[in-house]
């Protein structure tokens, strides 16, 4: 968790991802980021994430991302 | 005789005035509810005794914006697109230049408005479209028109810090429809999926050939372009056929890898412009799409929008590249070298009514890239310096080799590395700066000495420069690494990202 919440502070500091749920809904989070953490959480993480997990449930908090990488990891 | 490209709509609306020409998942509008409100909104601004100068439209993107740049034209003026996104530090600085003293806003951007302190005046689009229409007034105006008055002035980047607007007229425009719809066949059965800002010329592409061609043009949502599966099941719920696309935008897609789970059903014809397309990426939407058309499109915003054009055909070879092409009709390209001559490599120099009139309120930078023809001693001719290396290759065709300067294409979108720095050193605590861009990863960084930390930069930055020219990595240095000759070392700079 620590290693995602780091490539979520590169890309935005100013953000409190412990609270935030609504990085999508609340156009925090757009379509560099989304490109930029899928390819760091390949990069750091060695997960890759597919197309159809690119979805705005997976990538509306920290937490949620969380999951879908742990969920990944388990399959 | 065509010169005013509001004749485009008139014809259409001829033939078929109920026919939907764009829309969004909200909102709808007919060939002429468009031609309706365009007028209504410019008796309106007629009747304010406003005429022959900038109209500022600031709207959020739906198809009513686009009725709006009607309407501006309809009041013998040229439109300017400002994007309810762009950061108020740097309307402002548009403003300065451009001094506008009208404006069409909606809901969504009045207070942003008055926020900028805007003293001229505000038209609000669902007020002033159901105005009644001065017949008198709005022939008068057409009467007085001419194709090289302007139609439009669109904002890009400046290395000075300050955007450049750049202004086209009727002519250019009514040329670049022409030849450009005779390239890509388009129809009455397109239904283009836009998906370029309309603050941005790419979206040419999209507007113009509609009213022509009376076919529909689908705004795609924004937020669809960070779900790719989504995307691809909008283009099938709206139909699309058509796209025209920086190549961000498709590799969004391929690179996700959603091809081999979904192909787009109804997409046969992709323009892609704004940057390289990689050959991988390319590859994969050919294999994916084998019976549709790919066009590489490449022009600058100063040469209207397209000036040469490539029908990608086949699969490319891992070390080939896909070239520009050749030029559209009645656009020359003339390749100058270092010495002003013509050559086999050197300078792309766009030569033709595609010239655009060149930077509005600005005649300094004008001068700089629009040029009179080194190789013409005879008689005032204006080419534009693109400052984009190309060269011939055997087959005749050109091919894209480098910049010139330090100008980047980032997500589609043109950068000035030097605007980015510009901005950074005018902030309290910043010596000096150095923007770089990584090609391999997309990125933009930044190095800086100074006071200020880099979580303040980062934020400062924020509220000056659109969210595609704020840099990814922020680094403070000690000191600046220099050249020999004392400039910053910006190739080592770039190497430490890389």
């Amino acid at each position: 968790m620590e290693e995602l919440l780091e490539i979520l502070r590169d890309l935005h500091s100013d953000v409190d991802y412990d609270t935030c749920e609504t990085l999508v809904d609340d156009r925090i989070i757009d379509s560099f980021d989304i490109i930029s953490i899928v390819a760091e959480v390949d990069d750091r993480l060695d997960v890759s994430i597919p197309a159809e997990e690119i979805i705005p449930e997976n990538f509306n908090s920290a937490k949620a991302l969380w999951a879908l990488i742990e969920r990944l990891e388990n399959d | 005789m065509r010169k005013n490209i509001l004749q485009y709509l008139e014809n259409t609306i001829k033939t078929c005035p109920n026919k939907i020409a764009y829309m969004d998942p909200d909102t709808s509008l007919t060939f002429e509810q468009i031609y309706n409100y365009s007028r209504a909104v410019a008796s309106a601004i007629l009747a304010e005794g406003f005429t022959k100068e900038p109209v500022v439209v600031f709207m959020k993107k739906c198809p009513e914006q686009i009725a709006a740049f009607y309407a501006a034209i309809y009041a013998g003026c040229p439109y300017v697109p400002i994007d309810e996104e762009m950061p108020k530090m740097r309307i402002e600085r548009i403003f300065e230049t451009l001094q506008p003293r009208v404006m069409i806003c909606d809901d969504t951007t009045e207070k942003l408005a008055q926020d900028l302190g805007f003293k001229g005046q505000i038209f609000m689009w669902n007020d002033a479209s159901n105005k009644a229409v001065d017949e008198v007034k709005l022939s008068a105006v057409r009467a007085s028109q001419i194709d090289t008055d302007p139609v439009y002035i669109m904002y890009t980047s400046g290395s000075t810090g300050i955007p450049k607007g750049v202004a086209v007229c009727h002519r250019s425009l009514i040329d670049y429809i022409e030849s450009f719809c005779e390239v890509m066949r388009f129809d009455e059965d397109t239904i283009f999926g836009n998906q370029t800002p309309l603050y941005f010329d790419a979206s040419l592409k999209d507007v113009y050939p509609t009213i022509k061609c009376g076919c529909t043009t689908v705004i795609i949502p924004k937020q669809l372009f960070m779900f790719p599966m989504k995307l691809v099941d909008f283009l099938d719920e709206y139909k699309i056929n058509t796209v025209c696309w920086v190549v961000t935008a498709l590799t969004m897609i391929s690179a996700f890898k959603v091809l081999d789970k979904k192909v787009p059903a109804y997409l046969k014809l992709i323009g892609f412009g704004g940057e390289v397309f990689p050959v991988k990426q390319f590859n994969r939407w050919k294999k994916a799409l084998p019976e549709a058309r790919f066009i590489n499109l490449y022009g600058p915003t100063e040469g209207t929008g397209v000036a040469m054009w490539y029908e990608a055909d086949r699969e490319f070879a891992d070390d080939e590249k896909i070239p520009l092409g050749q030029a559209f009709d009645n656009v020359e390209i003339l390749l100058i070298d270092e010495e002003d001559k013509l050559s086999d490599e050197g300078e792309i120099c766009i030569r033709g009514t595609a010239v655009s009139l060149g930077y509005y309120n600005d005649f300094g930078r004008t001068s700089e890239n629009f040029v009179q023809n080194p190789l013409n001693k005879l008689y005032p001719e204006i080419i534009y310096r693109t400052g984009d290396l190309a060269k011939r290759r055997e087959d005749g065709l050109l091919e894209f080799v480098s910049r010139k300067d330090y100008q980047i294409k980032h997500m589609g979108h043109r950068v000035e590395l030097g605007e980015i720095e510009a901005n950074v050193n005018a902030q309290k605590g910043v010596i000096n700066s150095c923007a770089v861009y990584l090609r391999e990863k997309d990125r933009i960084e930044l190095y800086y000495t100074g006071d200020i930390d880099e979580k303040s930069l980062g934020d400062l930055l924020k509220e000056s420069l659109p969210r595609y020219m704020v840099p990814t990595k922020i680094t403070k240095l000690d000191a600046m690494p220099l050249t020999n000759n004392g400039k910053i070392d910006r190739k080592l700079l770039t190497a430490k990202g890389e």
